[in-house]
């Protein structure tokens, strides 16, 4: 088994995708029409805060296998900017503006950070250091 | 579930270190099929015709929401009752595809989906169903979660450890019984979308 200590990035991601979604669920359920958008703001600055910590702890870490997690995060990148920018183009296609439209976005680049975040940590952590 | 990858057995002792097999993680040949297919929803979202997003939106849907289905409650638990070196083999060859079928079949039905919802008039909270809507858009919520979160890294470092010289059999095993334990809860939230979306479509 590869398997070794490390920092609890994996499931600090989990928590921050959960509360990235939680708000997306929020707004996704009251636009176009006008909404506050203080609980998807709580949510994202939240969400937002524990991507800052993951990077903080993940930098900390010496001894990884940062080759691999830096390929599975580059495929899982492509794959999840792509569906968010998707998503981004329908929501400022139906008139999505202001506000609500800068949280969403927001909260759609949290999403596709903390993605690839977890899955290039969830697989370098079962291979070699140095791999 | 629970019984079935229990009762799991893992074969001889020599087949617990399966041998190395070489494949790619990601089906680079696919790519192509899964940008025409990308390209082709952009355009059926720029013309925004009720039947192109229809089509995008219940194809693909349809296609998730068996597959999850089909994997959950059918080839998970036969998963679950293969040696290791027999669910190796399997998933040399299964879940490269999975890599690129699944981001492709979710990321068309979502954004197909709102579209058409927008079209329609449902993302609306005057729509007499917006509260199943909305449900909706929790299950998809806990779905993405659950499979980003647990299902997808299981996946794919099961690939990873399995391109090694020398693959873990034992840690193949885990990732495995984690795999087809998200996989029967997706299926079991793909049963609610099945529910929330024939409601829907049935206009009541």
């Amino acid at each position: 088994m590869t398997e070794r200590r490390l920092p609890p990035v994996g499931e600090i991601a989990v928590v921050s995708m959960a509360l990235i979604i939680a708000g997306g669920i929020y707004l996704a359920s009251h636009i176009p029409q006008p909404v506050s958008l203080v609980p998807a703001i709580a949510l994202l600055a939240a969400s937002g805060a524990l991507v800052v910590v993951n990077v903080v702890l993940l930098s900390r870490v010496h001894d990884f296998a940062w080759r691999t997690f830096f390929t599975v995060a580059r495929w899982a990148s492509l794959a999840y900017m792509t569906t968010a920018a998707l998503l981004a183009y329908v929501f400022i296609l139906n008139h999505v503006r202001g506000g609500a439209l800068a949280v969403t976005l927001a909260s759609l680049v949290v999403f596709a950070v903390n993605v690839p975040l977890i899955l290039g940590f969830g697989v370098a952590r079962y291979q070699p250091i140095g791999d | 579930m629970t019984d079935v990858v229990h009762d799991a057995p893992l074969g001889p002792p020599g087949l617990a270190a399966p041998p190395r097999r070489e494949f790619q993680i990601v089906p680079v040949a696919g790519l192509p099929i899964v940008g025409v297919i990308l390209v082709a929803l952009v355009v059926a979202i720029a013309v925004n015709k009720l039947w192109a997003l229809e089509f995008f939106h219940v194809a693909f849907g349809g296609l998730w929401t068996g597959v999850d289905l089909f994997l959950g409650f059918i080839v998970g638990p036969i998963m679950g009752r293969m040696t290791i070196a027999a669910r190796v083999e399997f998933s040399t060859r299964l879940m490269p595809k999975m890599v690129l079928l699944m981001p492709t079949l979710v990321t068309v039905t979502l954004v197909a989906g709102w579209q058409l919802a927008s079209q329609l008039g449902y993302t609306s909270t005057d729509y007499i169903n917006h509260d199943w809507l909305v449900a909706s858009y929790i299950v998809v919520g806990v779905m993405a979660v659950v499979a980003l979160g647990v299902l997808e890294p299981a996946n794919i470092a099961v690939l990873y450890e399995l391109r090694k010289p020398a693959p873990d059999g034992e840690l193949i095993a885990r990732l495995m019984k984690r795999f087809i334990y998200t996989a029967g809860i997706t299926g079991t939230m793909q049963v609610a979308t099945l529910v929330i979306m024939t409601k829907i479509g049935s206009g009541g």
